[in-house]
């Protein structure tokens, strides 16, 4: 699992710019269909309570450990409750854990990043030093010991993941602004004498967000996995609520018998996160200025 | 012979006296990696399986749980119960030399009840003094009389070690321990591996059939059993329960099985601190409505595949110790449902603390939705086992899921969790009535005696129920065909005399 | 050179003294007791006592905070709480069973990662690139614990071919070390090999595309001379600093997949040290840490400057 960012040059020209992104990402063919991966299994999140599918909690002691059947479309687990309606409603614990560790992460990262880029000085230097501090810890031991520390439970994995992740974007965001910042019009901007808060919302903000939103849907991916993982060591989702990682974490103790139990979310969670390197590359590609 | 087969003769016989150097190993894969290697200080069952191999105690435990002897040949009680004097093993020496003899035995035990790191001080803690009345005979002087002391020394605090050594290492002893075993230590390296090799000087050599055995920490389950499939272990411990069927089915393996000691149980809050002060917790019917809500067996099936036994007492239904006059209840949520309209709640609000392990939790699970049949609504609270540790003693839960690896007195199955001021106490019941049946059942000796007091308290507890006893786990090992002579105990021990590979 | 190393070493400082700050904090506020932990399911006050005196969980937090950095400033990173070995011994007894596994995922990252990387550049957009970037993809996407358990279901228990957990060290047996290694340095390298493919891909193709490549097509070099000596070493540039920090991000990977193959290294001994409460082991796992990241970076660095004809004339 890796963190690595990535480092595209600011995009200053935005109005020719955002229709030749649009019409490079209706030609990426992989990409369209990494947002179909994802547009379908969101659907499939938001629907979930409107479906005919069982109750993803009721157990049944007699249908314990069944494979796949007419009664249930992927098997049963190991107290008997249906996979596919747990797939479903897991789902949602799996996508919401990807999106908002990241949404955290954003909305955390990129504001500290704007002010470290923005001011320089003491305030770059101390947030730079902290930021570094977080990036030379494992951002797995991070997630876990700040999991352990806030209790097992998907909210708390969800904030440990993304309190993990904020440091890329706070060096991205500030690497990004340095380079924004003797743009001219940030100079015309300010010698007309806008306030800091003005220049940093209205004229930088927007010009550094394509590379943030490029890292935050590849962080996406990376989120559902490391959510995946938490729960795999059992401080993420807790039964019986589900979640992909969590139905894998039991799946393991049961491989030989009921394989079934750790195909379906092991296949969803490569779906999707599939889905999202996809989609994150077609939005790289397509906002790279120096591809024609 | 010609020169040409005399030569092939010497060298034939060369190689044939090289091979023993080669010697059998004994794989052993382990759940857990054991703590400090100093029987002192150890304090995890890991450990135990470990020092069954290093170190010598004064007693031992047969399959059937009664005390035979070890390093300690005879034993007798006085009459009141306050002193034990023992008669020790002649011809026996520690690893490193040093002789095994009375003033070995004294230096143990104060060093098991002075040592500041040391865990045993609660075990040895009714022993006010212990003399060499000779030299391979001692004698324990009891603050009060205390019988459940025999089977204290038939594990960690009677196991023996070099007293040379003790004193070299100190709190340190775990890094080269020195035992008076059938194997000495050889290596250790955390998370590994521990090895340790045959000890040639053993009183019972002629029974050790194996040079060097390797314990092997593999907590993964699936992973353990996958090792064992593909020979890289010989045996392992606790199989899962899941496992059990296809190790039964496949050819080159053989399993042993036996019902624990121990036992699972729910702790209700009932008098710690503010959160007891609840109707589950204060009011009796509740927590009896609960305990007959759940269906144990269908428990043991759906969860342990029928390995386990279903209970109701800190001991097993084949214990001897079991009240057969308080029988395993059936479910009956008619009844369940009774007992909670008559104590004014049809539904109730329960918060279930659980380590979160996936068998625990799976077990929990089965169990929330039981209850809920008969109106409980629980809401399970996932706890990593050092937090519930810590919650438990603190009394921040209503209820929570506690298992006890068990001991082989009855007494040790209880009195701590029960009596008012017992140090794992953490329901903080206190009832003066079941203090003194359990008090005075370690005042005699004598079985039928004791087995009155305690029936008598059993059923007290029955009645008040703070603790909701679910039932047994059974010990699985999975060995590898060509190992024979390994006897299934049920104190979770892997003993190797007698065990033979190949 | 040496300026420049010096004052990245002076600014580790800072950030050390940072990463000290949090994870001694954290540990702190981890719930659950460590002290009855450890005591064990006999719970004797006297010991309790003496257990919280002996490891100073009665000074004030600060107090604690300040000694545990001075000793470490000695040397002395403490003890483990559960055996009793010195934390220092269990980091270095550790860290070559992690360095063993990261290296062998690495050079498995290097070898399949690069030369994929590579064919997938100049072979663009045709079925060759398409399927590169596809395996790429998916050894990105799989979560990498998954992927460990089918190995070792397949490969150790239905094939027998390899030993399903355990580790031996290189010195004592190195066949049987390499075969336990094998399948956890697939799992941990094959999301690297991903990076580096795509990274290898996307440098070849900036290169291929400069000036100067088609100065050398114009001027008659062959394809393979112009890939190999001209675009590749150019394109080197960024795949040597991205293999150095890459390095540092294999030490964090190994976490889960030691914790799958049961390999007793680094990652394994801080994810058991949180769940115990150990919290030497993890404070003192996380500075080692944290300083070998630091220091990957500058070596990183360095070799940016040394390997980049243009930084090195400015020096």
């Amino acid at each position: 699992m890796t963190m690595i960012e990535t480092v595209t040059p600011p995009v200053t020209d935005r109005a020719s710019d955002g229709s030749r992104a649009w019409r490079k990402m209706k030609a990426n063919k992989s990409a369209l269909f990494g947002l179909f991966i994802i547009l379908f299994f969101t659907l499939l999140a938001i629907a979930a309570p409107i479906l005919p599918v069982p109750d993803p909690l009721a157990t049944s002691w007699s249908a314990i450990r069944k494979a796949p059947s007419a009664a249930h479309w992927l098997g049963t687990d190991d107290i008997g409750r249906d996979i596919l309606s747990r797939m479903i409603f897991g789902a949602r614990a799996s996508l919401m854990a990807g999106v908002f560790s990241v949404a955290i992460a954003v909305g955390i990262g990129v504001p500290f990043g704007l002010v470290a880029g923005y001011f320089g000085g003491w305030v770059d230097i101390v947030i730079s030093r902290v930021t570094e501090a977080f990036l030379a810890m494992p951002f797995l031991i991070t997630a876990i010991a700040l999991a352990a520390f806030l209790g097992p439970s998907l909210v708390n994995a969800m904030i440990a993941i993304g309190l993990s992740a904020m440091p890329i974007f706070v060096r991205l965001t500030r690497g990004q602004v340095l380079s924004v910042k003797t743009e001219d019009y940030v100079e015309g901007a300010r010698s007309v004498g806008l306030g800091h808060l003005d220049i940093m919302l209205r004229y930088i903000l927007p010009n550094v967000m394509p590379p943030i939103i490029v890292q935050a849907t590849l962080t996406i991916a990376t989120a559902i996995i490391a959510e995946a993982s938490l729960s795999f060591l059992g401080l993420g989702q807790q039964p019986p609520a589900p979640s992909w990682g969590s139905m894998l974490n039991i799946a393991k103790n049961f491989l030989s018998q009921a394989p079934w139990m750790a195909m379906w979310p092991g296949a969803a969670i490569f779906l999707v996160v599939i889905g999202f390197n996809l989609l994150g590359d077609g939005l790289r590609d397509a906002l790279d200025p120096r591809e024609a | 012979m010609t020169r040409l087969s005399k030569l092939t003769a010497a060298l034939f016989t060369g190689v044939m006296l090289a091979f023993p150097a080669l010697g059998t190993e004994l794989r052993i894969g382990l759940q857990d990696d054991a703590d400090v290697l100093d029987p002192a200080q150890s304090r995890t069952f890991v450990g135990r399986i470990v020092y069954t191999a290093l170190c010598d105690k004064l007693v031992d435990v047969s399959p059937t749980l009664e005390i035979v002897p070890q390093l300690a040949t005879s034993w007798e009680w006085s009459a009141d119960a306050t002193v034990l004097t023992m008669k020790l093993r002649e011809g026996v020496v520690f690893h490193d030399g040093t002789p095994f003899n009375a003033a070995a035995v004294v230096a143990n035990i104060e060093r098991g009840q002075t040592l500041p790191e040391s865990r045993r001080k609660s075990e040895l803690a009714s022993v006010s003094k212990v003399e060499a009345t000779g030299d391979y005979a001692v004698k324990f002087t009891l603050k009060s009389p205390d019988v459940s002391l025999l089977a204290q020394l038939s594990d960690r605090a009677g196991m023996m070690v070099s007293p040379k050594a003790a004193k070299e290492l100190g709190a340190v002893f775990g890094s080269k321990p020195v035992c008076s075993g059938p194997f000495k230590f050889v290596e250790r390296i955390q998370q590994d591996r521990i090895v340790l090799e045959k000890f040639p000087q053993y009183w019972d050599a002629k029974n050790i059939f194996i040079d060097k055995v390797t314990y092997l920490p593999i907590p993964d389950t699936t992973v353990r059993l996958a090792n064992l499939r593909s020979g890289d272990l010989d045996m392992l411990e606790r199989l899962a329960a899941t496992d059990y069927a296809s190790v039964k089915a496949d050819t080159k393996l053989t399993s042993a099985e036996t019902v624990g000691i121990g036992y699972m149980a729910l702790y209700a809050n009932v008098a710690n601190g503010a959160r007891a002060k609840n109707p589950f917790g204060e009011d009796k019917r509740l927590r009896e409505a609960f305990s007959l809500a759940i269906d144990r067996e269908a428990l043991n099936q759906v969860v342990y595949e029928g390995t386990s036994v279903a209970g109701n007492q800190p001991y097993a239904p084949n214990s001897p110790w079991f009240n057969k006059d308080i029988p395993v209840p059936a479910r009956d949520v008619d009844k369940a449902k009774a007992l909670m309209k008559a104590a004014g709640h049809e539904k109730l609000d329960i918060e279930l603390q659980v380590p979160n392990n996936p068998v625990a939790m799976q077990m929990m699970q089965v169990v929330q939705s039981m209850v809920a049949e008969a109106g409980f609504n629980v809401s399970l609270k996932a706890t990593e086992f050092a937090t519930l540790l810590s919650e438990q003693t603190a009394g921040n839960y209503q209820l929570s899921r506690s298992d006890w690896s068990g001991r082989v007195d009855p007494d040790g199955n209880l009195h701590q969790f029960v009596t008012c001021k017992g140090g794992i106490n953490d329901v903080k019941y206190c009832n003066p009535e079941v203090d003194t049946l359990l008090n005075d059942a370690r005042k005699t000796p004598d079985t039928a005696v004791r087995k009155q007091k305690y029936d008598a308290a059993l059923k007290l507890l029955d009645q008040d129920m703070p603790i909701i006893y679910l039932g047994h786990q059974s010990y699985i090992w999975a060995l590898n065909k060509n190992v024979t002579g390994f006897v299934a105990s049920p104190d979770g021990m892997i003993r190797l005399p007698g065990v033979k590979k190949g | 050179m040496f300026a420049y190393i010096g004052k990245r070493l002076l600014l580790a400082i800072p950030t050390l003294l940072i990463i000290s700050i949090f994870v001694f904090s954290l540990q702190k506020l981890l719930p659950g007791d460590p002290i009855l932990a450890l005591a064990g399911e006999e719970r004797d006050p006297q010991l309790l006592e003496f257990l919280r005196e002996k490891y100073r969980f009665n000074d004030p937090v600060v107090y604690q905070y300040f000694y545990w950095i001075g000793a470490v400033l000695r040397g002395d990173f403490g003890i483990s709480l559960r055996t009793n070995q010195p934390v220092l011994e269990l980091i270095l007894e550790k860290l070559p069973v992690t360095l063993q596994l990261a290296t062998m995922a690495m050079f498995f990252a290097l070898i399949i990662g690069i030369p994929a990387g590579i064919i997938a550049a100049v072979k663009k957009n045709t079925w060759i690139d398409y399927l590169a970037n596809l395996v790429a993809l998916t050894g990105l996407s799989i979560p990498n614990f998954w992927l460990g358990i089918m190995l070792i279901l397949l490969v150790s228990v239905n094939l027998g071919w390899l030993p399903a957990s355990g580790y031996e060290s290189l010195f004592v047996d190195p066949v049987r070390s390499l075969k336990t290694m094998i399948m956890p340095a697939f799992v941990l390298g094959n999301a690297l090999a991903a990076t580096l493919m795509r990274h290898t891909r996307s440098s070849m193709l900036t290169v291929l595309q400069a000036d100067y490549i088609r100065t050398a097509r114009a001027k008659g070099l062959s394809s393979q001379e112009v890939i190999l000596s001209h675009s590749f070493r150019n394109a080197l540039l960024p795949i040597v600093t991205l293999t150095a920090l890459l390095f540092g991000e294999l030490l964090a990977g190994a976490v889960l997949t030691e914790q799958i193959f049961t390999i007793p290294g680094f990652g394994k001994l801080i994810v058991d040290a949180v769940f115990n409460r150990d919290y030497a082991v993890v404070q003192g796992v996380v500075l080692c840490t944290a300083l070998g990241f630091i220091l990957m970076n500058l070596v990183a660095d360095v070799l940016y400057v040394l390997l980049n004809p243009r930084m090195r004339a400015a020096l």
